[in-house]
């Protein structure tokens, strides 16, 4: 037990810097109502390009920045693929995916790994800095929580912001119904590259710190993201079923999922001593299971009458 | 200010499943004008409606609104032009937004969509007297989900959402098939008001040949992919259905009238 409290703080870390990645799934998969598949590739991406170039001497800052746009680059290919080429979505992001493979390892300098001294660069968040904080050697902003839960707020508070704007509207409204976008002169195809973009640049960015996090950046780092993404979003709508709808706690939410992912990650490993092998299998089934319920509920535990009125946002999902 | 000229469409061409849904289609709807089209399944209405708002691209002819050739333009620039109600209900709304932030997309039509806020407060205000005129209550739901609406309150919004922006070519597409006969009165009663207020050029499809007769200044039949029957003005005013019925039996060239037809 006092080895998972231990580990506690590091699992928070972990889940807020995933829980970027899932707000950037959740744009895809919710609003755009696309599973787009890059994101295992475009997450090692942005951790490459973020270790590349604090190596070659970059502020941190700026390498996040670059890591982003990189990662919006991703989804353009994606986005691309889709649109110009008719390709399905699932497909073209998994064409981005494979092809970002050998993107990744060329942005590393043809290895599989590359890491970061902690002790040479003054990082933005490190696993390091959450050890010196407790040690007293640090100030508590320089706490990993603190650093990215406050970059997650802000995050949120810009995506809350666009999404509201006359274009995140019709961004939105090209995932609700594209007949209708397209009846209101909204270009559908410009606004799925353009979620994808913005998706693939999030997902990157969450790349970026995790890499700066554990210290090294590596090939493998991205693989399953899209599942943990989904598994941080749907946790993040059960648990915050009963609140209200707006798009600034559904975005929240996303982040919390990835927090109570990586807890539960925690104690599993650490409580149940389960092999960390067997993660992406239990992390599979929790998802398949997530994604079930939902369906088999309308299937086969459907209220044949109900006298009173369902709840709004019930009905508003079923239509 | 619609001109259709020669337009032709074949789908699936050179299959067994070859149809050819346009063929050498003329039209042309003068300012003001409130055309009700019908004609049996397979005619053409439906296709010809997509040909006009870019959802289909025709294979020969032009298009053109208000003097502008359009027939090369993608669908959404058209829709600069063109308001259009779906005869699915579901189409022509976003279910999962809201009522206020539907009606800020379509006040937007033909518009650049910048980094502006989304709904302004006079806008909202706007919103609220439009939507009493439609007298379904929707005014104080403003923020409800258009999913909880039901289809003729959908449609209804829809007709709102095509007008906001007043549109050169407004396009029904059996915008009340899909409704109950009450509801389906009340939605075209609705229709016939904004179209007067608004001086809208209309189209507007339909099945049921007597409201083809009541509304609108003039009744096209289409057959075969092209018009067979165009009446207007005093001689559509005395129309009966029998007559309406015997036309279509003589310009399709078969004393037999199509069974489907008499169904509607």
């Amino acid at each position: 037990m006092e080895s998972f409290i231990n580990a506690l703080p590091g699992a928070v870390a972990q889940g807020l810097i995933w829980g970027v990645m899932a707000i950037g799934v959740f744009i895809t998969f919710r609003l755009l109502d696309i599973a787009d598949l890059s994101v295992d590739g475009s997450f090692c991406t942005g951790g490459a390009v973020c270790v590349m170039m604090i190596l070659a001497g970059y502020d941190p800052a700026i390498a996040m920045f670059m890591a982003f746009l990189v990662g919006m680059l991703a989804g353009f290919a994606t986005g691309f693929f889709h649109t110009v080429c008719g390709i399905p979505a699932i497909l073209a992001g998994i064409l981005t995916q494979l092809g970002l493979w050998s993107v990744n390892l060329a942005i590393m300098g043809m290895k599989a790994n590359q890491y970061i001294n902690v002790n040479n660069f003054e990082l933005f968040v490190s696993l390091r800095y959450l050890q010196d904080v407790n040690a007293g050697v640090r100030p508590f902003y320089e706490h990993p929580i603190f650093v990215v839960g406050v970059f997650t707020v802000i995050l949120i508070l810009i995506l809350y912001w666009f999404f509201g704007t006359e274009l995140g509207a019709s961004l939105r409204a090209t995932g609700a119904n594209q007949h209708m976008a397209r009846a209101q002169g909204i270009n559908t195809n410009v606004n799925v590259v353009l979620g994808l973009m913005i998706s693939n640049g999030l997902v990157a960015l969450s790349g970026a710190l995790l890499s700066q996090y554990q210290s090294y950046a590596d090939i493998n780092m991205g693989r399953g993201a899209i599942v943990i993404g989904l598994a941080a979003i749907i946790i993040g709508e059960v648990i915050f079923s009963k609140v209200s709808g707006n798009f600034a706690v559904k975005l929240l939410s996303v982040s919390v999922g990835a927090i109570i992912y990586y807890i539960v990650v925690q104690g599993v490993i650490t409580l149940l001593k389960i092999d960390t092998n067997y993660l992406k299998l239990i992390t599979a089934l929790i998802v398949a299971v997530f994604l079930t319920v939902p369906y088999w509920k309308g299937k086969y535990f459907h209220a044949k009458v109900t006298p009173a009125l369902p709840e709004e946002e019930e009905v508003a999902e079923h239509a | 200010m619609l001109e259709i000229k020669n337009v032709y469409k074949t789908f699936n061409p050179g299959t067994v499943n070859e149809k050819r849904a346009l063929q050498n289609l003329n039209l042309s709807v003068a300012d003001g004008d409130f055309v009700t089209v019908i004609g049996g399944n397979g005619a053409g209405k439906s296709t010809m409606l997509n040909a006009i708002t870019g959802a289909l691209s025709v294979d020969y002819g032009t298009i053109s609104i208000d003097g502008v050739d359009v027939t090369k333009l993608p669908e959404h620039k058209r829709a600069q032009y063109i308001g259009r109600v779906f005869q699915d209900p579901m189409m022509g709304t976003a279910a999962t937004m809201q009522i206020e932030e539907n009606l800020a997309l379509a006040a937007r039509r033909g518009k650049a969509r910048t980094l502006r806020g989304g709904i302004s407060k006079a806008e909202r205000e706007g919103y609220r007297e439009q939507l009493a005129t439609l007298g379904l209550g929707l005014e104080n739901r403003l923020t409800a989900k258009v999913g909880l609406l039901s289809g003729g309150q959908r449609q209804a919004l829809t007709l709102l959402m095509a007008t906001l922006q007043k549109p050169k070519l407004l396009l029904l597409d059996e915008h009340t098939a899909a409704l109950d006969p009450k509801t389906a009165a009340k939605v075209l009663e609705t229709t016939q008001r904004i179209v007067e207020e608004n001086q809208l050029t209309t189209i507007m499809i339909t099945h049921n040949m007597r409201d083809a007769i009541t509304y609108g200044n003039r009744l096209i039949m289409m057959y075969d992919g092209h018009i067979v029957v165009d009446v207007s003005g005093e001689e559509k005013k005395k129309l009966t259905v029998e007559q309406l019925l015997n036309l279509f039996s003589q310009a399709s060239g078969s004393d037999e009238v199509n069974d489907k037809l008499l169904l509607a």
